[in-house]
Formats: structure tokens, sequence, C-alpha cells
């Protein structure tokens, strides 16, 4: 009962953020000539068909399961107070390297997407090592760094697609693309899975790696409240000084989160890969997860659960863009609304703390003062 | 209601300046204020004493403002009032020095005393007027300011000063300092209280917060002694002694610090051989530092603070690179060892500034527990955590130290400043320790908890702990040290025995002169 409580106060102050960028939607929505109504409509709008409808939750699945990755990846980061912007770009390289391993190589089926995963992450975090070197040996700001090598990335990943990687059996006027991942190194998709709980499957693949997401995002929650790594990192975000002079090197913190940020940055483009593009190929990749993944990480305030629930939220809308375009409301409303939901927590959560505050003293005063003090002041 | 009549003693024939009537103010699972009275008549030093977590920081930012009392009321020259923010108090001349200094480093002293309260002209910001207003403040209370220099570059004495600057530029006629003389060493705080005389003199009220009892009998007009949270007493220094003030504080004898007789062994625990640290610019910090710590033997050191303290421990816990020298732990050149190594090599380590160095404030106690020795069997571990041990264990240090919360899922931040720097000790204590490195150990500790830690001191040393002492308050040196050393300039410059040696003697070692007659002590020139 008290954690259920608990558990509500903490989600409060989410829920009426999320009512107020509602509110605030709806204006906008109302100032550019449209009904706002008819586009929350829109927004809950699976489709008319139960396959449509199947084919929407699948949309969402797979939306939710990169952006769930790329936010616990900035999360790291951000716990202790290092600032990863540069996911997008670990994840690009990452996707690169793990298709073109891929296909290199013909092993049994789980051995072979075990080799492709372990590639992805070593991949991801060899490029999330350049800034955290950078910075503990040159003092180079992260937030720079990182954003440079997001540029970069793009450009090395072309050359990756066209020279070592590229598929030599392109036809004429296909774009260059790596080389299809044979059938054991594809991730079985969860499209039967629709069927026996009695849904229409989906005509396009659910990506079965959201399975993989799961386990991820509860190992790391074990990790970060339970090893000596995730106390170390919170003890480096809440007090960096104290952390130092109690033997916990802020430079070896440094490149510890880096190097876990970027392997789970390295995640990030495997539902897409391993599920249904099994190639790497620049036109079809899908870009920008690692920066709706600092949206989502701020979100879900560092925290596993917090940032799930982020990153279905954030899919959620996404999926909803379509449907809003066929309402004549222009998708940007989508991004939109997600600015606005994360600036509204980060407000509406500053006034819940003082709230709380008040609400704690008001409780102390009510309690019997007289017991309180002999039991504190033994 | 008979009683409450004759409780109402009408004692002043000058009206108070400020008055707090019956104050309450609960927190949660604790009432740091109960019932509390307290005024301030003008052209009064008036010192709050009391046990940590008396409640007395939090009486004061209640008149500053801070916190809203739950009841109570607060009158100013005799006007009910009602602070909401602190600049309520400012704007009726009420201004506070905390027990940590909220100073921002990087700015000039002018830029510190102005920030928040800027002069201006027109749109611009006047700063000849300050700097000519600063001057004025200055000279006429003899705080001997610079306007320009940079604050990181100050004393913590001189810092104080700026502090106590800022808040007079606001035009405070009242004055609330929490715990000003914790940090000084004795000249400095005989500076300090002469200045607090120049402020009475001039018709200021000042309230401050002190544990050292005999300074508060020197300087002040009258003292209030709180008790668990409750007003005990206000008193007239000439009519007590400070063994009764201590008494009305927690009802125990006052603690003379007793050297038991010697525990030194022969086995050198610590040696620190010719250790140089160099400074960019300006001379070394730290110049050919050597001595030995043994087994059973409490090292001292005096020295005004900033003459290589700081350096000197940060050398031995490893944060900081030498430029030549070595540090042997046992048998071990630890010298390349990083600080988690030393740690865990049995060094324990109570650092000068507890907020920075010591303390997650927003973590609960028991994660608090774990900091420094979170590689440590049960409760902390190679991979992984113990929570459940942990928090037993900070429950365990909270009762052998009594450290005074609700529990050890209490935040850092809600301790007393005694409280948390009593936890501290206690963390470090309570692992089995080879040396000890302990700065400025009972600083902001009331007398009876003071008496405890030392008697802890003690046992640990006569169980074999070797311990490196730094500390400002000279009592404490030279009740515990075996051996005592003098700093100044990143040297030492003495090697005295405790035994016999006055305080006076040891004053004028740190102020850099040599004593015409050095009586007992080496001479320095045998050190080089
Ligand atoms: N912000 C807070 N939240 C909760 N409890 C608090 C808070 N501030 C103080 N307390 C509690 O109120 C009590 C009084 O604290 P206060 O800081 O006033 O003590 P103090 O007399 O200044 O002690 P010290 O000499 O150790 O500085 C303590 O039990 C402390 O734990
Ligand atoms: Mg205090």
């Amino acid at each position: 009962m008290t954690r259920l409580l608990g558990w509500w106060r903490r989600m409060a102050p989410t829920l009426v953020a999320l009512g107020v960028a509602l509110v605030i939607t709806a204006l906008f929505i109302l100032i550019i000539g449209e009904n706002p109504l008819r586009a929350l409509a829109a927004l809950f709008d699976f489709g008319e068909t139960s396959v449509a409808q199947a084919n929407s939750i699948g949309v969402w699945i797979n939306r939710a399961a990169p952006l769930f990755l790329a936010g616990l990846a900035v999360s790291i980061g951000f716990r202790m107070g290092l600032f990863n912007i540069g996911v997008e770009g670990q994840y690009r390289i990452a996707t690169v390297v793990a298709a073109g391993v891929g296909a290199a190589l013909v092993l049994p089926a789980p051995l072979h997407v075990l080799v492709i995963v372990v590639a992805a992450m070593a991949a991801g975090a060899v490029y999330a090592a350049i800034p955290a070197v950078l910075k503990v040996t040159r003092g180079v700001s992260e937030v720079i760094s990182t954003i440079m090598l997001n540029s970069i990335a793009i450009a090395l990943a072309a050359w990756m697609v066209r020279v070592p990687f590229v598929d030599p059996d392109l036809g004429p006027g296909e774009n260059v693309a790596t080389r299809r991942i044979a059938e054991s190194g594809q991730f079985p998709g969860l499209n039967e899975l629709f069927g026996v709980i009695g849904l229409e499957e989906p005509r396009r693949p659910v990506h079965g790696f959201v399975v993989v997401a799961i386990v991820v995002g509860i190992v790391m929650a074990i990790v970060l409240s339970r090893s000596r790594f995730g106390f170390e990192l919170r003890a480096t975000g809440l007090n960096p000084f104290a952390a130092t002079a109690n033997g916990i090197s802020s430079k070896a913190m440094i490149i510890k989160a880096m190097l876990v940020s970027g392997a789970l940055a390295g995640l990030v483009g495997l539902p897409d890969l391993l599920g249904s593009a099994h190639r790497f190929q620049a036109d079809s990749f899908v870009s920008g997860y690692g920066f709706t993944g600092i949206a989502v990480a701020l979100l879900g305030r560092n925290k596993p659960v917090g940032i799930a629930l982020a990153a279905l939220l954030f899919a959620f809308l996404d999926r909803a863009g379509p449907s809003l375009q066929s309402e004549g409301i222009p998708p940007a409303a989508v991004i939109i609304m997600q600015g606005i939901v994360v600036l509204s927590v980060l407000v509406v959560d500053e006034v819940a703390r003082r709230g709380m505050l008040r609400r704690e003293e008001r409780r102390a005063r009510a309690q019997d003062p007289a017991t309180v003090t002999e039991e504190v002041a033994r | 209601m008979d009683n409450a009549d004759q409780d109402v003693t009408v004692e002043d024939d000058e009206p108070a300046v400020v008055q707090l009537t019956g104050i309450t103010k609960r927190f949660p699972g604790v009432v740091a204020n109960r019932d509390v009275h307290l005024d301030a008549r003008r052209g009064e030093v008036h010192a709050v004493v009391g046990e940590n977590g008396a409640g007395k920081s939090t009486l004061m930012k209640i008149l500053y403002g801070m916190y809203q009392p739950d009841e109570g009321t607060i009158t100013v020259d005799g006007e009910l009032v009602r602070f909401h923010t602190p600049k309520d108090a400012i704007d009726l001349g009420i201004g506070m020095v905390h027990q940590h200094f909220m100073l921002a480093d990087n700015l000039t002293v002018l830029e510190n005393i102005v920030l928040g309260a800027e002069p201006r002209r027109g749109i611009r910001l006047d700063y000849a007027a300050a700097r000519r207003q600063i001057r004025e403040l200055s000279d006429r209370y003899g705080l001997g300011l610079h306007p320009d220099r940079l604050v990181e570059e100050l004393s913590v004495a001189a810092r104080q000063r700026v502090e106590i600057a800022k808040v007079l530029f606001r035009g405070a006629r009242v004055l609330i300092l929490d715990e000003p003389t914790a940090v000084l060493v004795p000249q400095e705080v005989d500076a300090l209280f002469s200045n607090l005389v120049q402020l009475r003199t001039a018709g200021l009220s000042v309230i401050f917060i002190s544990h050292k009892l005999d300074e508060v009998l020197q300087v002040a007009d009258r003292i209030t002694v709180i008790r668990r949270g409750s007003t005990v007493a206000t008193v007239e220094p000439g009519t007590t002694t400070s063994r009764q003030l201590a008494e009305l504080m927690v009802g125990s004898e006052l603690p003379t610090p007793q050297t038991a007789e010697s525990t030194v062994t022969d086995h050198v625990e610590l040696a620190v051989t010719d250790v140089t640290i160099t400074s960019d610019d300006g001379p070394d910090l730290l110049r050919d530092i050597s001595f030995d710590v043994r087994r059973g033997e409490i090292v001292g050191f005096a020295g005004v603070e900033g003459n290589g303290q700081s350096e000197l421990v940060e050398a031995i816990m490893g944060l900081r690179s030498l430029d030549a020298g070595r540090v042997v732990l046992g048998a071990d050149d630890v010298t390349q060892w990083s600080a988690h190594r030393r740690r865990v090599s049995g060094v324990g380590f109570i650092p000068e500034d507890r907020h920075r160095q010591a303390l997650l404030l927003d973590a609960p106690l028991w994660e608090n527990r774990l900091l420094g020795w979170h590689s440590q069997e049960p409760a902390g571990g190679r991979f992984w955590i113990n929570p459940k041990s942990a928090r037993a264990e900070a429950a365990q240090i909270m009762t052998d130290y009594d450290v005074r919360a609700p529990g050890p899922e209490t935040l850092a931040a809600a301790l007393s400043g005694g409280n948390q720097q009593k936890f501290v000790i206690g963390r470090e204590m309570s692992t089995q320790l080879r040396v000890l490195v302990a700065a400025h150990p009972t600083r902001g500790i009331d007398v009876g908890a003071q008496a405890a830690v030392w008697d802890r001191l003690r046992e640990a040393r006569a169980a074999g702990l070797a311990t490196v002492l730094i500390s400002a308050d000279l009592d404490e040196l030279l009740g515990l040290s075996d051996t005592l050393y003098v700093l100044f300039g990143g040297r030492i410059v003495a090697k005295l025995d405790p035994a016999d040696v006055t305080p006076e003697i040891l004053g004028s070692y740190m102020t850099g002169a040599t004593p015409a007659e050095a009586g007992p002590a080496d001479d320095p020139g045998e050190l080089a």
C-alpha cells in the first residue's frame, strides 16, 4: 500500500506534466486553425481493421525498443553529469560494423546473432572511447567532441558501406549497401506472438529484439542500484570532489561510463538491422534515435523504468504522425508535443519537489512532537 | 495560567532589536526548535551555545528568513514581522554568515560582496561607488579587505571577513555568525573578536554560535543556551563559568584533553620522506617534508591554515602527485599507488571540508557509509554493494557515535553540522585501520561529543593506530599528540614535545616567528 502510494507520488508530477503538454499542444493546433479534438482522436486512432490495428501496435513496439536503448545509453552519462550527445553517431557506426561483421560470417543461429550483438556493442564502445580519452587526457568537453563525432560518424559510416563492407553483387542503379546477413543472423519477429494472444498478425515484421532490450533494461537497473560501478557513478554525479577524495578516480569513471554508454548505444540500431533491414543502407537507415534518446532519458529521470515508459510514450506519439497528417495536421505537431512534454516535466518536477517538501513538513507537524524528539535525541 | 504570568521576566531596560518568541520548527522526524525564546539588544554580542543538533543553525535560519517557523513570532524593533525569504530579513537589516561559506571562488572580493546587491547608476553597475563603500566598511571595522583580490587566494579568516563585509554592505544591523571561530586559529579568533567589539561599539548587534565555551565567555555580553531544541537559560558571562555552561548544555562535565601514558611503539607505519610539491607560480606548497608515524602514535601538525596542511593531507592520501619524495606505508612504497588502493590498505581519512570532500549530501546515510569503503566487504564489494548491510552498518555508526538523525535513510543534508562530522568520523573509524589522517576531526562538534571523539582516538591509538592529526585547536593538538610539528610556508619549522610546550610558544612558531627562548623545542635546524 505504502509502496503504491510512493509510486503514485513519483508518477503524479509526470502525469500532470503530460496534461499540461496536451493542453499546450491543443492550443497550438487551434492556432494553426485545426480541430484539437480531431487531432486527439487521430492520436489514439489505431486503424479501422484489426490488421491495421495490429500493424499499428507493431510500429509502436518497433519504435519504442531503439528509443529505450538510446535513452538508457544517454542516462548512464547523465547519472554522473556527463553529456553523451554522441549516441547518434555511436549507434550509426555500430550498426554499420554489425552489418558488415554479420554478413561476413555464417554461424549457427544463436551464435551468429550473439557475435553481431557483441560486435555492435564493441564498435559503439570504441567510438565512445574517443571523446572519453580526449576528455581525460586533454580536458576536451565531451559535449563538443561527441557532437563533432556525430558528423564524422556519418561520413565514416558512408565510407565503410562503400569500401570495406560493400556488397559486390549490387545491381546497376541500386544504392550502396552492405551484403545481406544470412538467415542464421536474423532475429525472429514477434508476429506469431500476436496470433497467439488472439490478435491479427501484423503484415510487417515486429522486431523481436525488443525482448533483448527489456533484458538489458533489467540488467542495467540491477547494475545501477546494486553494483559498485552503479554506486561510483552515483557518487561521482552527486559530489565529484567527495568521490575523488574517497578513491573514486573521476578519470576512470569518465572512461567507464562512456564505454558502457557507447556499448548500449551500439544496440540501438540492432532491432531494425536484425529484425527487418538485414543490411545497412544509408537511405533506409533510421537516424535520430540518439537525439530523441536524450529527451527520453530526461523524461525518464535516468531510471530504467522511467526510460521505458518515456520510450513508450515517445514511440506512441511518433506512430501517430501519419494519421495526424491525414487530418491535415502537420506531423511536426508530434515533435512539438514531445518537446513540450519534456519541458513541462522539468518545470512540474521542480514545483512538485517544493510541494512535496512542504507536505513532508506538514506531516511531521501532525505527528506527536514529543515522542519524536525523544526517539531522535536519545 | 498563573505560572505563565510568573514566567514573564521583565529584565530589559533597553528594547530588543530582534526578538524571537515561542519559536517551534519541525522537520520530518525531528523537532529542531521547540518554544525557543531569544532576543538581541542594540550594541550587544549575544552568543548561542548548545549541543550538536540542538537547533542553533535552524533558529538562526528562521531569523534570517530561510525557514518559516511552525509556531512563534519574530519582532524587529518591537514590530511583528513575517519573513518569507532571506531578502525580507535583509531588508530589515538582518544578515547571516553561514556555518559553511557560500562565496564564489573565482570572483573578486568586490564582486562577491556586491553580488545580488549590485549598486546601480541607471542601468549601469557602479563599481566605483561600491569600491569606495567597501573601503569605508573595511576601515571602520578593521576588516583589512582588498576589493580586487580573488576569493580563492584568500585564507579562511579573510574569506570570513569578506562574508561579514558582504552582510554589512547590505546594511545589516543584526549580524548572525554561525560557528565563525571553528575554522580559525587562536590569533585569527582574537582578530575576529576585535572586529566584533568594533561592531558592537558602532551599535550593531551580533548573534554568534560557538562550541568553544571559553571564547563565548570572553566576548559575549549574554549567552543563550539551547538544549534539544529548547532554550534552557540566558546567562551573563560574569556570573558563569564554562563548566556551568557545559552542564547547562549537556548535563556533563567539561572535558579536558589529557594524554594517557604513551603507547608509541617502534614500528613505523607511515613514513613520509622529503616530500616536495611545487607550485607553478610562487613558492613551493610543500618543501622537504619528512616524518614518521609509528604504531600507537599520534603525530600532530600545527599551523595557520594555508601553510601546506591541505597539500600534506592530499600527498598522504594520494590525491596529488608529488614532485619529489616518497610515502611509505608499512613495508610498501605507496608513492605511485592510487588513492583507492591506499584507502583499502587501511588508511582512514577525515577531510577538512566535510561538505566538499566527505559526504554525498543528497544521498541517504547508508550510501554515505559506503563512500570510500565501497569495495570493502561486507557492505561493499569488488563488484556488488550490499545495501542491506550498509544500512545496518550506518545504523551501528549512528548508535556508536551518537549521530542524531531519524535513520539510515535520512539524507546527509538533513543532519546538523556536528552530526555530519560525527558520522564521518564513525565511518572512518569503524573500519580496521592502520593509519588515520584526520584533519580538524572535532570541528563543529559540541564539548560532550568532542570528548567522546578524543576518547575514540586514544582508544584507537592504544590499539596501535598511527594517526596524523591536523587541527586548528591547539588544546586538541597538545592534548592528543605524541609528537608535534609546526608547518609554516610549506615547511616543517619545528618539532616539539607537546608535554612541555605552551600554546603561546606554539602560536609564535605558527606565525613564522621563532620564539626568543624556544624552551623545550628542538632546534628546527636539526630537521633540515
Ligand atoms: N533541512 C533539514 N531537514 C530535516 N532535518 C533537519 C534539516 N535541518 C536541520 N535538521 C534537523 O534539525 C535538528 C537541528 O539541526 P541544526 O542544524 O539546527 O543543529 P545545530 O544546533 O546547528 O547543530 P550543530 O552544532 O551540529 O551545527 C537536527 O536534528 C537536524 O538533523
Ligand atoms: Mg549548526
